[in-house]
Order: C-alpha cells, then sequence, then structure tokens
C-alpha cells in the first residue's frame, strides 16, 4: 500500500489560512488504512485545524468527509458538487490522489495535507515499513523476494557493503542489512551460489530517471473515438 | 620513486601505501606539506573521496597535486557521489593526466555525513565499478559506445578481513576480484591472527593484499572503534597498552604498535604490503615507518 503521514498541523494551518471556508477530504484506502489520511484522521485534523484557527483568530469554517479513494474519477464524481462549495480542500490523500483531483477539476484549489513517504506494509502495529520503490524493473527472483533497490541504503546488487554488522546497516542500528537477510536466506535454501554471478549495473531508465511513466494496456482501453 | 605502483606490486617487494584527505576549502597548503612529506617514503598515497559522506576537495585534485610534485597516486573513487556518465568522465580524466592507479569503492552513506541533505548516487556499486573500468580499458563506455583513447589502470579495491559476518563478505571480495581487482587494502586490522587466518583463504586468489593499518592514537579511540565501527576489532591487551601509556605518549605508543604490527606482517611474509590509514596524523606516518625498521 501507500504509506503516509501528516504534514504537521502548523504547516497545514499556514496552507489554509488565507481560505475562509476550508474543506478537510479524507482518503479511505492506502492511507486510511496506514492511519494517516482515512476518516478518523480527516475528523481529527479538521477539530485540530479549527482550534488552530480559533487560537489564531482566523475566521471561517472547516468542514470535514472522507471518499473511497481520491485516484479515481468515479469516487470524485459523486462528491463533485460538495466539493465546489468549498475555496480549498486539504486533501488527506497521497500525493497522487491531491493531483487526480486537480488534473479531473481544474476549478478545484487542492492542498496536501499529508506527506507520501513510500509503498509498503504495517511490519506491526503501527509501524509501516518500505518495501517497494516502483523502479519498473524488478529484481525480486535474484534476491530472494528481498528487495536490496529498496531495502538497501545503496541499492547494491552484489551483496553488502563494508557498513554491514552484526546484520544491521550502516545508517542506524534499526534498519537491517538487506544483504544478510538475502544471504540467509539464500542459506536457508541452499542457494548460495546464486550470489556469484555478477549483476551488471540497474537499467534506470524504467524508473523515474526515464521521465514520468505511464502504463498503457491496449487490450483494456477504451475507444473514445465512436 | 619513478616506479608506477602496478610495476612495484609485481615486483615481490613489501608494497606500503598511505593516505592523504584533501581539506575542506581551497586553502591546500597543509595536503601540499603532506605529498611533500610521504611522496618519497611510500609507493604510493590514496587521496580519499569525499571520506565518511564529508563534502572537501576532491579526490582527483589531489592526485594531481601529488603527479605534479613527482609521487604516485591512488585515486580512491566512490559511487556514492555521481552516476556513471560523471565516474567515466572523471576516469578519462585521471587517466590523461597521468593517474594509473584506482580504488574503487561503494562509499559511505549519505547519512553518515555532513551533507545529509544530499541524495546518495550509487548508481554502480564497487564491482560494477572495477567492471565499468574493464570496459573503458577495452575502449567501450558503460553505453555500449566507442571510445576514442581507452585508459589503463592499475585496479584496487577494499576488504573487511574483520567483518562480522564473514560470510556474506567474502562472497563480495571473489566479485571483486573477479570484476578484475589487482590489489586490496584492506580495513583495519589489528589482531593479527585473525588477519593470518584472513590471509590463509585470500591467497588462493591472484591479488595483492595490503592489510590496513590505522594509528590508534590514544586507549578511547581504540575502544571507540571497536564497539562503534563496522569490521574494526582492537584486541584488549593493544586497548590497555594504549591506556597504560604515560600521559602525553598515547600517540608515541600509537605509532609503536603500528611500526610494531607492519614489522611483524612483513618480516613474516604474512601479506604484500601494508595501507598506512593515519588519519589527521599524517605527518606521524615517517615515524611509523621508522618504527616498523623502514
Amino acid at each position: 500500500m501507500i504509506i503516509a503521514e501528516r504534514k504537521p498541523l502548523e504547516e497545514i494551518a499556514a496552507m489554509a489560512a488565507p481560505y475562509k471556508k476550508i474543506c478537510v477530504l479524507g482518503c479511505n484506502t492506502c492511507v486510511g488504512v496506514c492511519m494517516a489520511g482515512g476518516d478518523k484522521e480527516a475528523q481529527e485534523t479538521a477539530a485540530l485545524l479549527r482550534i488552530h484557527r480559533k487560537k489564531e483568530n482566523v475566521e471561517g469554517e472547516v468542514e470535514t468527509f472522507s471518499i473511497e479513494r481520491q485516484c479515481e474519477f468515479e469516487f470524485i464524481d459523486e462528491v463533485l458538487e460538495r466539493l465546489k462549495g468549498y475555496d480549498l480542500i486539504v486533501s488527506l490523500a497521497c500525493g497522487v490522489g491531491v493531483q487526480t483531483m486537480v488534473e479531473h477539476v481544474q476549478s478545484l484549489r487542492v492542498v496536501p495535507g499529508l506527506n507520501t513517504t513510500s509503498m509498503g506494509y504495517p511490519t506491526e502495529q503501527g509501524v509501516w515499513s518500505e518495501r517497494c520503490l516502483g523502479c519498473g524493473d524488478c529484481v525480486l527472483h535474484l534476491t530472494m523476494g528481498i528487495c536490496p533497490i529498496t531495502r538497501c541504503a545503496k541499492c547494491l546488487l552484489n551483496g553488502p557493503c563494508g557498513g554491514s554488522a552484526e546484520g544491521k546497516c550502516e545508517i542506524s542500528e534499526d534498519v537491517d542489512c538487506a544483504w544478510q537477510l538475502i544471504y540467509d536466506r539464500l542459506s536457508s535454501f541452499e542457494r548460495l551460489g546464486d550470489l556469484a554471478e555478477i549483476q551488471p549495473p540497474k537499467d534506470w531508465s524504467t524508473s523515474h530517471h526515464g521521465g514520468p511513466r505511464t502504463s498503457v494496456r491496449e487490450d483494456v482501453r477504451i475507444d473514445r473515438g465512436e | 620513486m619513478g616506479m608506477k605502483f602496478k610495476q612495484i606490486l609485481d615486483s615481490g617487494k613489501f608494497v606500503v601505501t598511505a593516505e592523504i584527505a584533501p581539506p575542506k576549502g581551497t586553502d591546500l597548503e597543509q595536503m601540499y606539506h603532506h605529498i611533500e612529506l610521504l611522496k618519497d617514503k611510500v609507493d604510493a598515497l590514496n587521496v580519499t573521496d569525499h571520506q565518511s559522506s564529508v563534502m572537501r576537495f576532491p579526490s582527483l585534485g589531489g592526485c594531481l597535486a601529488i603527479k605534479e610534485r613527482g609521487g604516485e597516486p591512488i585515486l580512491q573513487m566512490t559511487c556514492r557521489d555521481r552516476n556513471q556518465i560523471a565516474l567515466q568522465s572523471d576516469l578519462l580524466l585521471a587517466y590523461s593526466r597521468g593517474i594509473e592507479n584506482v580504488l574503487c569503492l561503494t562509499g559511505d552513506a549519505m547519512t553518515v555525513g555532513d551533507h545529509k541533505q544530499a541524495r546518495g548516487i550509487f548508481e554502480l556499486d564497487s564491482v560494477q565499478l572495477l567492471r565499468a573500468i574493464d570496459r573503458l580499458e577495452e575502449s567501450k563506455d558503460l553505453g555500449g559506445n566507442d571510445l576514442g583513447g581507452a585508459v589503463t589502470y592499475c585496479k584496487g579495491a577494499i576488504v573487511t578481513p574483520e567483518a562480522d559476518p564473514w560470510e556474506p563478505q567474502y562472497i563480495k571480495f571473489e566479485k571483486k576480484v573477479d570484476a578484475g581487482a589487482e590489489f586490496f587494502q584492506t580495513q583495519a586490522i589489528y589482531d593479527l591472527d585473525n588477519f593470518a587466518r584472513f590471509m590463509d583463504y585470500a591467497r588462493q586468489f591472484p591479488v595483492k593484499i595490503l592489510a590496513g593499518i590505522v594509528l590508534l592514537t590514544s586507549a578511547r579511540m581504540a575502544r571507540y572503534m571497536t564497539e562503534n565501527v563496522p569490521g574494526i576489532f582492537v584486541p584488549g591487551d593493544l586497548i590497555d597498552e594504549l591506556g597504560s601509556a604515560p600521559k602525553g605518549r598515547a600517540l608515541q605508543t600509537g605509532i609503536e604498535i603500528a611500526g610494531r604490527m607492519i614489522e611483524t606482517l612483513k618480516k613474516e611474509a604474512v601479506c604484500d604490503g601494508v595501507h598506512i590509514m593515519a588519519i589527521n596524523r599524517e605527518e606521524v606516518v615517517p615515524d611509523i615507518l621508522a618504527a616498523a625498521g623502514f
């Protein structure tokens, strides 16, 4: 899922300060599940924003509601008229949701209430860890299902660096060395020989370095020309 | 001087290298001083490449200064700050200016340095950089294009004999050998028995191994290194020896320890040479060599 964190309230309040009629719009899918931008967080953020604005003597009203996904036109369309009634939408969606709304409804003024951090999953209650960088050229088959592009601080493809110690990464004792994990898993499957092959430099043209990416599936496209 | 590093490596002589660190800024006097002091006392001088991810005057600039002064430089090159275009072009420039030795490193993580806000590149790793130089030597770049004029480098890499656990590291070491590394400068070693065991393993490969000697300047530093730096183990007796040095004599004791280790490594032909890292104390390298009996 896409993982995000709420921006500091001060930052949201500063973005909202010039506006009178504000909607804090929650998004109930990914960011709802990671407890950053779902309905509960939207209500909480709206309440905090109201208190903040009252304290700062900023006039206007802050309302809130949520939709299922801000990244699909169908869900936005269901509440379109309601959205048009606001001076500002503080979107608690990921960066994709904010942009989907702006592109779909040019007249809306939308600002982000979250910082989108990564793609990952909850490794334990209250902890979400990054697992995919979306590089466009998956190597998980080479590394026993553990991504060195995402989980190694240096995106290494040929084994650990000298900063790996006792299974931890040099950047922090709280971060596992991805290559130690890969090594251990290969070892348990008696596949350590796989590591001997030198992996060539990664082709980054499939990543963002090749420019913004668009996936096209001709077989499911609808011919809008008719 | 006069002999190229590659010839010295091949000569079978016990090789001694040291390293200098460029300054932060353009006041190069101290770096020039270190070059003058060391260039005729060692077989080659490494110049560090923004070590510990701290922005400084470039390694290439330091290597050019060594070259201009008649020394033999080893260009340290990390993959942290440059993409493959920049790495290749720096290698072309260095070679065109007579720099013929390169030490290929991945580089420290950006977060350990003084530009935590910067983006780490790491487009190649140390193994891939070694391979990339092979390509340049074959007159091809990484894009598959022909070069008008190739390079020839004596290629080195690093290894951490005390890595814990060691097993994942040895796979990396062997990849570096496969990728064309001709010499290795090791991470600091202090336990000569452990190092001898590493050498028993490493001897099977056709590469030269220079033991990393990092000068210990106090018991506190030794304790810090053994507790905090990945892949460094300082035995307790060395820490005690530094700790029991009379006040103001710890540095001298560190010099004696380093000299003693070098002397033993040479006398017992444990490895092919040493690489002395007297971090921030470059001026005492001649004293270390004297203590080693050079």
